[in-house]
C-alpha cells in the first residue's frame, strides 16, 4: 500500500489547481490519477480561445491554459501517474487505482480531491426514434475526433442543442469545410455563452433554431437525414412543423453530468439538482478529508471558475491534513424564486473568508434583484442586469457575515424582476 | 471455389446453433452471414426471454420446440459460458375476464408438457414482485422460465463453432443459388460457395432465400417491435419476466430485468412493409411506456438508456417452418422462427441436426471442445483475480470504458477471438464497452483507435456496424 | 443616423451594447458596455470586426497527428478562411512546443500563427 497526505482523482484544471494550492500550503506528498494518456483534462481537445480571460488576463487556447498548470505540476515533487483509472475510494480514504505499469494500487490517503469531470448526455437519455445508424454523436466525441485524431466526424451537420460545446463545434466543423444546417434548441433561449452565439453562429450564418427539436433519425448505415420540429410551451412537438433536414451527422450538445459514480459508491452525498457532491465552502464533502471541485461538483461555463473552486477544496484539503478546518457548525444554503441551487450548500459560520455562493437561475431574468435572506432578515440584496441559466452567477457573502449566522439557520437567495 | 458439405446461411442464434451442433460432426460447415457480425437481425433486438412455453397452441412446433429448448437452455449456457438467469415469468390478469384466460393458459401449458406452472393469487403476486399495479388480481408463475442475452449466445456459439472447425464468412450475402445434379452453387458477395446441403436460417429473408431455389412457399410478414432499455438503477422495479395477457399480435408488453441487471420494456407490434426497417417512431415508443405503466406503474422514462426495434419474422401458418424443402431435398427450410424461437434455438438446432444426420448419414467427429470458455471480465473479478490477472498481460490494466470498467485487454479479446468483433458494435456486444451511461462517448473513439490498430486499417474505416456505417470521413487537411 | 445592436464577445460576460453610427458609418456613441474593452470592440466591431482564428496543423513524428493552433492576434474577419487555408497547408515537424510560430505574417497581416500545445 502506497500512503500519501492527498490524493487527487483528476488531472484536469480543477485536479492540478487543487494540487497546486494545497502543495503551496505546505501538503507534502501528494499524488494526482488521472485516467487520460496526459495531464489536462478536457482542456486538450478544446482548441478554442476564450479561457483564461478571468484568471491569466490572456485569451488562451485550452491546451495552453492547461499548459500552464501542467508546467507548474512538473515543476513540484507532486507525483503523476497518468493513464491510471480510480476504481473505488473506500470509507477509510483508501483509493484504489489501476493502470497497465503498476497493476493495482492501493493507496492510503489523509485527504482526497475528487476532480472527475463530466460526461456528456448521450441519445439515449433524449429517446429521439428513428434508426441506429452511425454519425450520431455528442459534440465532445466529434470535438475529440477533429482535434485530437485529425478526422472529419461528418460534412453535412446538424447540431441539437446549444450548450457551448455544440455551439463551438459549429464552428469547429464549418472551418474545417462541413456545411453545418442548423443548431436546434429545445428551450426558447440558448444554454450556451452569448459569446459563442455571435462568433460561433452568427458569424457563419449558422441559424439557430430555438423551441426547436430533433424528433426522428433516418438512414440504414450511415444518418441520411433528420427531421426537426418546434415544440410548445411544454416543450411537446408540434404537430405539422415537422421539417426534414438531410445531413449525415447529429450532433448532440444537450447537457452535461458530473461524473459522480465514485463519489456515489463512495457513500457520499450528493445534490439532486447539480447531480455533484454537496460541500462546505471549502468543497468537503459529507464523507469527511473528501473534497470535490470543477465540474464533477457542478459544471462550470468558465474554467476559470474551476480554477478558483478547486484552489479553494485544495486549501481546504491542506487545512484538513494540518487540523486547522473550521469545524464549529455549518449554515446551510438554498436557491429559491428563479435560484436553482447554490454551491456551496453549507457554509462553516466559523471560516476564516468570505464566501462566494454560487448558482444558476432556472430562466432569463432580466433587471433581476438578487436577495440573501436569512429568516425573516435580510442580509444581503444585488441587482443584475441580465441573467440567463446558461450562464452561472455567484453573490459574495462576507466573512463577518456569517460569523453572525445562526447555526443550522438557512440562508435563501432568491432573484426575482425588479 | 470454396467448397463444403453443408452451407448455414445466416448467423442468427438459430443459424449459430445449429453450425455448432454440425461442428460435433464429421463434415465440412460453413456458416454464412450477411451483415459483418453474428446477430445481426431478429436475434440482436428481441426480448431475451426464455419462455416456459404455454403460449403455443399444444402440438405444433413452436409448442414442442419451446418447451424442449428450455430445457436445454441452462445447460447450453453454462458449456457457453453465456449469463443465463432463472428469474421465471408470471403472465399478470388485470381482470376477472384475464383471469379466465391465465387459466387457459395454464391448462395449455400442462398440456403442452411445462413443468412448475401455477396460478397465484394477487397477494402472491404483489410478494413476489412489489413494484407490480395494485390492479393486478392473479398471475400465471411460469417458474421455468428465464432471460439470456441472444446476442451473447450467438456470439458463444458460434466461436465454438469455429473451435470446431465451422468456417465463419461474414459480408456474404447469398444473391442465387444454383441447383446442379449433387450441389448447390450459391452465389454471393463473397464469390461463388458450392454446398452439398443448404440450411436456410436466414431469419426475415429466408423467404427470398428458399425462392432462389423456386421454393415459394415461405410466406412471412415482416412484424416490428420497439423496445426501451432503462439503466441498471430501474432494475429493481421486475425480478420476473412480467407478462400481459396476450393478443392476436403477440404476448403483449413486457417487463423484463436483463441478464445484465438493466430493465427492458416491449415491444409494440406492427407489419410493415420494409423488412429492413428497424427505426424506432415516437408512436412506437409511447405506445410501449403506456402499455408498460400498467404492469409497473412507477416506470419512469428518465430512465432509459435506449430504444430499439427489431424485426420478427412472423409465418402465416402462426408455426415455425422446419424441414427439407419440397422443391430440394437437400435444402433445409428453417424459417418463421419468432418467438419463441430464442427459447426454442436450442430445440431447433438439435431437430435440424438430426434430420440431417439421417439423411446425410453423418458421423461424429472423434474430438470435439463443448465448452466455450468464458470471456475475462474484470468488472467481476476480485482484487487478486484481477492482480493476476494484469501479471499475466498488462492490458488488463487499461481501463477502456469508464462506465462499464472495461479493460484493453478485453477488447483485444473480442476483436481476436474466433469471429471476432470487426466493428465498435461487435466490441460493444461482446464486452459492454459503450453500453454504460455515457453509451460510448468517452471510450468510442478510442474503440476506434484500437480496431483501426489491431486490424491494421486507418481509422476511418472502422464502421459502426458494418456496410457503410462508417464513423468517420477523411483526415482533416 | 443609424442605430446597431451588438452582443459585446469580449469576454463571456456578453454585455448588450447600443451603437450610434452616423451617415458616414463614423461611431457617435457607444454605450450599454461595462468595460472600456465594450466600448472598444464595439467600435471595432461597426468599423472593421476582428477574430481568432484557431485550428490545428498535421505534425509528423509526434504523440499526436494534429497540434492545435491560433492567430496571435485577432485578424479581420473576412480573412478567416483565407487564414484556414494557409494553416491547412502547413505540415510540421515534431517535436513543436506551445507558442511555435507555425506560420509567419500571415497574409501579410502582421499576425503569426502559433502552437496552442505540445507534439
Amino acid at each position: 500500500m502506497l500512503n500519501y497526505d492527498l490524493v487527487v482523482v483528476g488531472g484536469g484544471p480543477a485536479g492540478m489547481a487543487a494540487a497546486l494550492q494545497a502543495h503551496e500550503d505546505g501538503v507534502e506528498k501528494v499524488l494526482i490519477l488521472e485516467r487520460a494518456d496526459s495531464l489536462g483534462g478536457i482542456l486538450e481537445q478544446c482548441i478554442h480561445t476564450g479561457f483564461g480571460l478571468h484568471y491569466f488576463g490572456e485569451e488562451l487556447a485550452g491546451p495552453e491554459y492547461a499548459g500552464r498548470f501542467i508546467e507548474q505540476v512538473y515543476n513540484t515533487d507532486i507525483d503523476v501517474k497518468v493513464d491510471t483509472m480510480v476504481l473505488d475510494i473506500s470509507a477509510d480514504n483508501v483509493v484504489t487505482a489501476v493502470n497497465n505499469f503498476d497493476g493495482l494500487l492501493t493507496i492510503q490517503a489523509k485527504a482526497i480531491v475528487l476532480a472527475m469531470g463530466c460526461r456528456e448526455r448521450p441519445r439515449g437519455a433524449l429517446s429521439i426514434a428513428g434508426c441506429r445508424a452511425s454519425g450520431i454523436m455528442t459534440a465532445g466525441t466529434a470535438q475529440k475526433y477533429v482535434n485530437i485524431d485529425g478526422y472529419m466526424p461528418g460534412k453535412t451537420v446538424v447540431i441539437l442543442g446549444s450548450g457551448d460545446i455544440g455551439l463551438i463545434m459549429a464552428r469547429r466543423m464549418t472551418l474545417e469545410g462541413a456545411k453545418v444546417k442548423a443548431v436546434c434548441e429545445l428551450m426558447p433561449y440558448s444554454g450556451g455563452l452569448t459569446r459563442n452565439i455571435v462568433q460561433c453562429l452568427e458569424d457563419f450564418d449558422i441559424p439557430l433554431r430555438l423551441s426547436c427539436t430533433v424528433v426522428a433519425t433516418h438512414g440504414k448505415d450511415r444518418l441520411e437525414g433528420v427531421t426537426v420540429a418546434n415544440v410548445d410551451e411544454n416543450l411537446k412537438p408540434i404537430p405539422g412543423t415537422e421539417e426534414y433536414i438531410p445531413c449525415d451527422t447529429l450532433m448532440l450538445s444537450v447537457g452535461l453530468i458530473p461524473e459522480n459514480e465514485l463519489s456515489k459508491n463512495a457513500g457520499i452525498t450528493l445534490d439532486p439538482i447539480t447531480n455533484g457532491p454537496v460541500v462546505d465552502e471549502y468543497r468537503e464533502t459529507s464523507h469527511k478529508g473528501v473534497f470535490a471541485c470543477g465540474n464533477v461538483l457542478q459544471v462550470h461555463d468558465l474554467v476559470d471558475f474551476v480554477t478558483e473552486e478547486s484552489k479553494l477544496a485544495g486549501a481546504g484539503a491542506a487545512k484538513f491534513i494540518k487540523g486547522e478546518k473550521a469545524d464549529a457548525g455549518v449554515v446551510h444554503t438554498k436557491g429559491q424564486d428563479g435560484v436553482r441551487y447554490i454551491v456551496p450548500q453549507n457554509v462553516n459560520t466559523a471560516t476564516d473568508k468570505d464566501v462566494k455562493l454560487y448558482f444558476r437561475v432556472g430562466r432569463v431574468i432580466k433587471n433581476a434583484v438578487l436577495t440573501v435572506t436569512c429568516g425573516d432578515e435580510v442580509i444581503m440584496t444585488k441587482k443584475k442586469k441580465k441573467m440567463t441559466p446558461g450562464e452561472m452567477e455567484y453573490i459574495t457573502l462576507k466573512v463577518d457575515t456569517i460569523h453572525n449566522l445562526p447555526k443550522d439557520s438557512t440562508l435563501v437567495v432568491s432573484a426575482k424582476e425588479a | 471455389m470454396m467448397k463444403y458439405d453443408v452451407v448455414v446461411i445466416g448467423a442468427g442464434v438459430v443459424g449459430a446453433l445449429i453450425s455448432r451442433e454440425l461442428s460435433k460432426k464429421n463434415i465440412r460447415t460453413a456458416l454464412l452471414e450477411r451483415c459483418n457480425d453474428v446477430a445481426m437481425g431478429t436475434t440482436k433486438a428481441n426480448s431475451a426471454i426464455v419462455h416456459g412455453g404455454f403460449d403455443a397452441q399444444t402440438g405444433t412446433l413452436k409448442a414442442k420446440l419451446n418447451v424442449r429448448g428450455t430445457e436445454l437452455m441452462p445447460k447450453l449456457c453454462e458449456a457457453l459460458s453465456v449469463p443465463y438467469r432463472n428469474n421465471g415469468s408470471l403472465v399478470l390478469a388485470f381482470s376477472d375476464e384475464e383471469m379466465e384466460h391465465v387459466k387457459t393458459l395454464y391448462d395449455r401449458g400442462v398440456a403442452n408438457g411445462v413443468p412448475r406452472l401455477s396460478i397465484l393469487n394477487a397477494e402472491e403476486v404483489k410478494a413476489l414482485e412489489p413494484h407490480v399495479s395494485d390492479e393486478v388480481k392473479g398471475a400465471l408463475l411460469s417458474a421455468s422460465a428465464g432471460i439470456v442475452c441472444p446476442y451473447e449466445l450467438t456470439i458463444a456459439a458460434t466461436e465454438n463453432a469455429v473451435t470446431n472447425g465451422v468456417e465463419f464468412i461474414r459480408n456474404c450475402e447469398v444473391t442465387a443459388i444454383a441447383q446442379k445434379a449433387d450441389a448447390f452453387v450459391l452465389e454471393t458477395s463473397q464469390g461463388e460457395i458450392e454446398a452439398t446441403y443448404v440450411i436456410n436460417a436466414a431469419g426475415i429473408h429466408s423467404d427470398d432465400i428458399a425462392r432462389m431455389i423456386g421454393d415459394e412457399s415461405i410466406e412471412l410478414v415482416a412484424r416490428k417491435g420497439e423496445y426501451y432499455l432503462l439503466d441498471k438503477s430501474f432494475g429493481y422495479m421486475a425480478d420476473h419476466t412480467l407478462f400481459q395477457c396476450p393478443n392476436a399480435m403477440g404476448k403483449g408488453v413486457l417487463v423484463t430485468p436483463t441478464v445484465d441487471g438493466n430493465l427492458l420494456i416491449g415491444p409494440s407490434a406492427l407489419d410493415v412493409e420494409n423488412k429492413e426497417d428497424v427505426d424506432t417512431t415516437p408512436a412506437g415508443l409511447d405506445f410501449i411506456l403506456a402499455k408498460a405503466k400498467k404492469t409497473v406503474p412507477t416506470l419512469n422514462i428518465r430512465g432509459a438508456i435506449t430504444s430499439f426495434a427489431g424485426m420478427r419474422a412472423h409465418p402465416v401458418t402462426d408455426d415455425f417452418i422446419i424441414g427439407f424443402s419440397e422443391k430440394n431435398d437437400h435444402f433445409l427450410n428453417v424459417a418463421g422462427i419468432e418467438s419463441p424461437g430464442l427459447s426454442a434455438a436450442p430445440a431447433i438446432a438439435e431437430m435440424v441436426a438430426n434430420l440431417l444426420t439421417q439423411k446425410a448419414e453423418l458421423s461424429e467427429k472423434e474430438s470435439y471442445t463443448e465448452k466455450r470458455e468464458a470471456p475475462v471480465r474484470f468488472r467481476h473479478m476480485t482484487k487478486k483475480q484481477r492482480e493476476a490477472l494484469i501479471e499475466k498481460n498488462k492490458a488488463y490494466g487499461r481501463i477502456i470504458c469508464r462506465c462499464e470498467t472495461i479493460t484493453e485487454g478485453e477488447i483485444l479479446d473480442a476483436i481476436h477471438a474466433p469471429a471476432g468483433a470487426r466493428d465498435v458494435d461487435g466490441v460493444k456486444r461482446r464486452t459492454r464497452a459503450g453500453m454504460g451511461r455515457c453509451q460510448g462517448g468517452f471510450c468510442g473513439s478510442k474503440v476506434v483507435e484500437i480496431l483501426a490498430r489491431e486490424l491494421h486499417v486507418p481509422m476511418n474505416e472502422i464502421t459502426k456496424f458494418g456496410g457503410d456505417s462508417k464513423i468517420l470521413f477523411d483526415k482533416t487537411k | 443616423m443609424e442605430k446597431r445592436e451588438l452582443v459585446c464577445v469580449s469576454c463571456p460576460m456578453g454585455c448588450a451594447i447600443t451603437v450610434e453610427l452616423d451617415d458616414n458609418g463614423q461611431v457617435v456613441s457607444v454605450t450599454g458596455n461595462t468595460c472600456p474593452r465594450g466600448d472598444k470592440y464595439a467600435r471595432q466591431e461597426c468599423t472593421h470586426p476582428e477574430r481568432m482564428v484557431t485550428s490545428s496543423v498535421r505534425v509528423e513524428g509526434g504523440r499526436l497527428p494534429v497540434v492545435p493552433v491560433k492567430t496571435s492576434q485577432p485578424i479581420a474577419k473576412e480573412l478567416i478562411f483565407d487564414c484556414m487555408k494557409e494553416i491547412n497547408q502547413v505540415v510540421l515537424k515534431a517535436p513543436v512546443k506551445i507558442g511555435d510560430v507555425v506560420i509567419h505574417d500571415v497574409l501579410g497581416t502582421g499576425v503569426d500563427i502559433l502552437a496552442t500545445n505540445e507534439a
